[in-house]
């Protein structure tokens, strides 16, 4: 019970940020990823906002030997620069450009009631979706060792 | 200037701090495109908190349209070409952050609060690819 509170707390404060940073609102965010028009500065405070506080927060999370109510802190494996994390960063981005939005506002604003929302948000769940189907076909079908030693039935 | 940069400064200070609070309690990297993305693939027994999490989302989002409207600017009037603008966008959005791993709060705040080489070059290139997006749409066509 008690993890479920704190993501339900976590959630909540993320969407408040969100929506008080300006983050929620497309225009401040396609104003600020005008660069070359009458660039809106002011997002960039958010991204810094958090990172601040997150930065000096993490050291003192890991400090713990494990997380409040899980078993252990998570364990990022993936180190090294490849075409699937640009190749995806690129499409994201083209996305984010054209909307105004990225997942966090876009489905804290589902609860403004705005209708451009119950277009984008199905949309952006059909593509996780078909990320989440190529990603499982690739692995299923890169070669392992055992597989590739023993013939397919 | 200081009351310009002020909202964002607090609001992003808060989603840090979700961020730290999903990490100190859960043991969890507060990247909305895979809290919620793998709820599409359920794996049983990690559906709960990522479930709490997007209502967290929501009831936040409730509380904003309650006492902070302007937050969510105002409301666009959609036409048939802004619907195919914005089912291009969703599939792109969706389909690019979990290829890439992650988005704005996973790779730009969580990945970035931790030095990763991997979160600041996805962060690079999508603020490239936006930006771009936004000259093209804007200032070409």
């Amino acid at each position: 019970m008690r993890p479920n509170i704190s993501a339900f707390i976590s959630g909540l404060i993320f969407a408040i940020g969100l929506g008080i940073s300006g983050m929620t609102d497309p225009a401040n965010v396609l104003g600020f990823l005008d660069i070359t028009g009458d660039w809106d500065f002011r997002l960039a405070f958010v991204m810094g906002g958090a990172i601040a506080v997150h930065a000096a927060l993490r050291p003192l999370i890991h400090k713990r030997a494990r997380p409040l109510f899980a078993a252990q802190f998570p364990v990022i494996t993936a180190s090294k620069l490849d075409p699937k994390l640009l190749a995806g960063s690129a499409l994201f981005g083209v996305g984010w450009g054209l909307g105004g939005y990225c997942p966090g506002p876009a489905l804290t604003s589902l609860a403004s009631g705005a209708q451009q929302l119950f277009v984008f948000v199905p949309a952006m769940l059909v593509g996780m979706y078909l990320a989440q189907v190529v990603q499982a076909r690739r692995s299923a079908s890169a070669p392992t060792p055992s597989l590739s030693a023993t013939p397919q039935p | 200037m200081i009351s310009s940069i002020i909202f964002p400064l607090l609001g992003g200070a808060l989603i840090g701090l979700s961020a730290s609070i999903l990490l100190l309690a859960n043991g969890r990297v507060a990247g909305i495109s895979g809290v919620v993305g793998s709820l599409l693939a359920p794996v049983r027994g990690d559906v709960a908190w990522r479930v709490l999490f997007f209502g967290g989302l929501l009831s936040g989002g409730l509380l904003l349209a309650w006492l902070r409207p302007v937050s969510f600017g105002p409301p666009a009037s959609l036409s048939t070409g802004g619907v195919g603008l914005l089912v291009a966008a969703g599939l792109l959005v969706g389909f690019g952050s979990r290829l890439g791993n992650g988005c704005t709060s996973g790779h730009g705040v969580c990945g970035i609060s931790r030095g990763s080489a991997r979160s600041i070059a996805a962060t690079l290139t999508f603020m490239a690819t936006g930006a771009l997006t936004v000259f093209l749409a804007r200032h070409i066509f």
